[in-house]
């Protein structure tokens, strides 16, 4: 039996030992992890639990992050509640069973402490690690703060493994400035949190001797396709198990999410839509902003994958001008963020101008008084009926501006 | 919403003088963010911590801010760092240094003006003295608990306790020491 962890009621805590405690809390049987910047402390504070005796589980330490989400897989399949941390080159040594994983419907749960990816070195915050995994069949949860790495670490299980999505899942948190900023964090008790996850109920596990079953057969184009259409199937309709999760959580918790979060959209004008940290910093901007005239808002998806195509559109149908920004190198496209946002909005009846700026890379700062400047330029192309500038923008570049395409229609 | 901006050294404990600030702040019902601008620095190295402190969530996660303090915990870095970077025209400076105001001021011409928001204190020196150490750390948060009157000394001492219950009873002393000397000697 583990010792029981002296929580307060209020914790100074960073979001990696957010998310550690809430993996502590959800009693995993099985953490195979292997540790890179800035995920790290995840996987250190919880071989620190393991040697205290806080843990009942099993903690593996592999030899790379190839290594460990293939444990993660094997003790999955077997019938345990999983869970691992990784972070930018360790997340793209993953991918490969990344897919493996939720090709195999394992409810693992990954951790993911956003990092830029080589080349050049970096080892700050940005999204190119979730967007490498957008397609990989997972669930993404996002969270802007440490409180939130915390929470979505805890209902991550709870949607993962709901026998109806049988999904696993990612909780993401950005490179520093969560995984290393201490804010204030209101833990659950251990028993309530507990009891939020409830205890793991397998299916078609590998070790009920009783039922034998196969992880990762091969299916060529016989029913390769048909087993990827249910897999995509099953992430769609998790929307509605992620809302009873949230809707739950809320009950014990206070803490309301969605799987878009709308600030100040009433009525607004302009918005920015984004991911991460610079949601909460772009709604300080918005505030700022409604006391100068100006209605701004802030539009963000909590939930990345399944992407929330209806919830997108709710949110913005009605604004005149969106700036969509993207935490990632497009690599010779628009962001990702921005396609997906301007497909939703395609089918409305307003369809409103779209804008997308690339912003942050490599941990570049993103403040309030940028923020402003991009919802300014917001207000400008909906004063003047299109797009006044690029449509993609470099936002914080040092050196002359970067844009590219343009359009004059309304 | 007050805005603090730590100059230190990789080793010297900043990033831990910001989180042990926003541990006791945090009992007191404020919300605090404690942060680093460091990533892979080596022992030695340059880094600025940082906290801010409000009565609501704090939702601004930039690096950038205008700090209403100043706390340089490395004496030479009060030299070579650009200590007064985005200051704002009520900072105040807190700076760690064996030497007189005078002494200080002369060779920091940034600083010229604003005579009167600039406060010392021998950090280095009373962390050696008390904890047998160069952490000075410590003694700058007392220093900052003098200069700001956030907090009552014994308020401040009992919650650091807290936030130090993990350590041996020699280093809790030592650090409560290093407190209480720098409260009443910074100036």
């Amino acid at each position: 039996m583990a010792e029981k962890f002296d929580l307060q009621e209020r914790e100074v805590w960073d979001g990696n030992y957010a998310a550690s405690q809430a993996l502590r809390q959800a009693q995993v049987d099985v953490v195979a992890a292997y540790p890179i910047t800035p995920s790290t402390p995840i996987v250190e504070n919880y071989g620190s639990y393991v040697a205290n005796g806080y843990i009942d589980g099993e903690f593996v330490m592999v030899e790379s992050e190839h290594a460990a989400m293939s444990g993660c897989v094997g003790a999955s399949a077997a019938g345990g509640r999983v869970a691992t941390a990784t972070s930018s080159q360790g997340f793209a040594l993953m991918t490969e069973v990344l897919y493996q994983a939720s090709g195999m419907r394992l409810p693992i749960v990954l951790t993911v402490v956003n990092r830029a990816l080589a080349s050049p070195l970096n080892v700050r915050g940005d999204h190119s690690d979730m967007y490498l995994g957008r397609d990989s069949g997972w669930i993404q949860l996002d969270a802007f703060n440490a409180q939130e790495a915390y929470d979505m670490t805890l209902c991550a299980f709870k949607i993962g493994e709901n026998h109806s999505v049988r999904l696993p899942v990612m909780v993401h948190q950005d490179g520093f400035i969560t995984s290393h900023t201490a804010q204030n964090v209101y833990p659950l008790p251990d028993e309530v949190a507990y009891n939020f996850v409830g205890d793991f109920q397998p299916l078609d596990d590998m070790l009920d001797f009783s039922r034998p079953v196969t992880y990762g057969a091969q299916t060529e184009e016989d029913w390769h396709f048909e087993h990827k259409a249910r897999q995509h199937k099953a992430i769609i309709d998790s929307r509605a198990v992620i809302e009873e999760v949230f809707a739950e959580f809320e009950k014990l918790s206070g803490r309301k999410y969605k799987r878009v979060e709308s600030y100040m959209m009433e009525d607004a004008e302009v918005a920015i839509v984004a991911l991460g940290t610079t949601v909460e910093t772009a709604i300080v901007a918005a505030r700022e902003l409604r006391e100068e005239g100006i209605k701004a808002g802030i539009v963000a998806p909590r939930c990345f994958r399944p992407f929330p195509y209806d919830a997108i559109r709710e949110a913005l149908e009605n604004t005149k001008s969106v700036a969509v920004l993207d935490r990632s190198s497009p690599g010779g496209a628009m962001g990702a963020l921005f396609n997906e946002v301007s497909a939703a909005l395609y089918t409305t009846a307003n369809r409103p101008l779209v804008t997308n700026f690339i912003y942050g890379l490599g941990g570049r700062d993103f403040s309030v008084a940028e923020a402003k400047r991009i919802l300014k330029e917001q207000k400008a192309h909906a004063e003047a009926g299109h797009i006044t500038t690029d449509i993609q923008q470099f936002s914080g570049l040092r050196g002359p501006k970067l844009g590219f395409f343009q359009t004059k229609r309304g | 919403m007050t805005e603090i901006r730590w100059h230190s050294r990789a080793g010297q404990g900043a990033v831990t003088g910001a989180k042990s600030l926003g541990d006791v702040v945090a009992t007191t019902g404020k919300e605090v963010q404690a942060f680093a601008l460091y990533g892979s620095a080596k022992r030695g190295a340059a880094l600025r911590a940082y906290n801010r402190i409000d009565d609501e969530q704090i939702l601004n996660h930039a690096k950038f801010m205008n700090p209403d303090f100043v706390l340089v915990i490395d004496p030479a870095l009060a030299f070579t760092d650009n200590i007064t970077e985005h200051e704002a025209e009520h900072t105040k400076y807190i700076i760690t240094t064996h030497l007189s105001k005078e002494e200080l001021l002369a060779g920091i011409p940034a600083l010229a003006g604003k005579e009167e928001r600039v406060y010392i204190v021998d950090c280095v020196q009373i962390s050696l003295d008390t904890i047998g150490r160069s952490i000075p750390n410590a003694p700058m948060l007392g220093a900052f608990v003098k200069i700001s009157g956030m907090f009552e000394l014994d308020y401040f001492l009992d919650n650091m306790k807290r936030v130090l219950a993990k350590f041996p009873q020699k280093i809790i002393d030592g650090n409560m020491n290093a407190i209480t000397r720098a409260y009443n000697e910074v100036k």
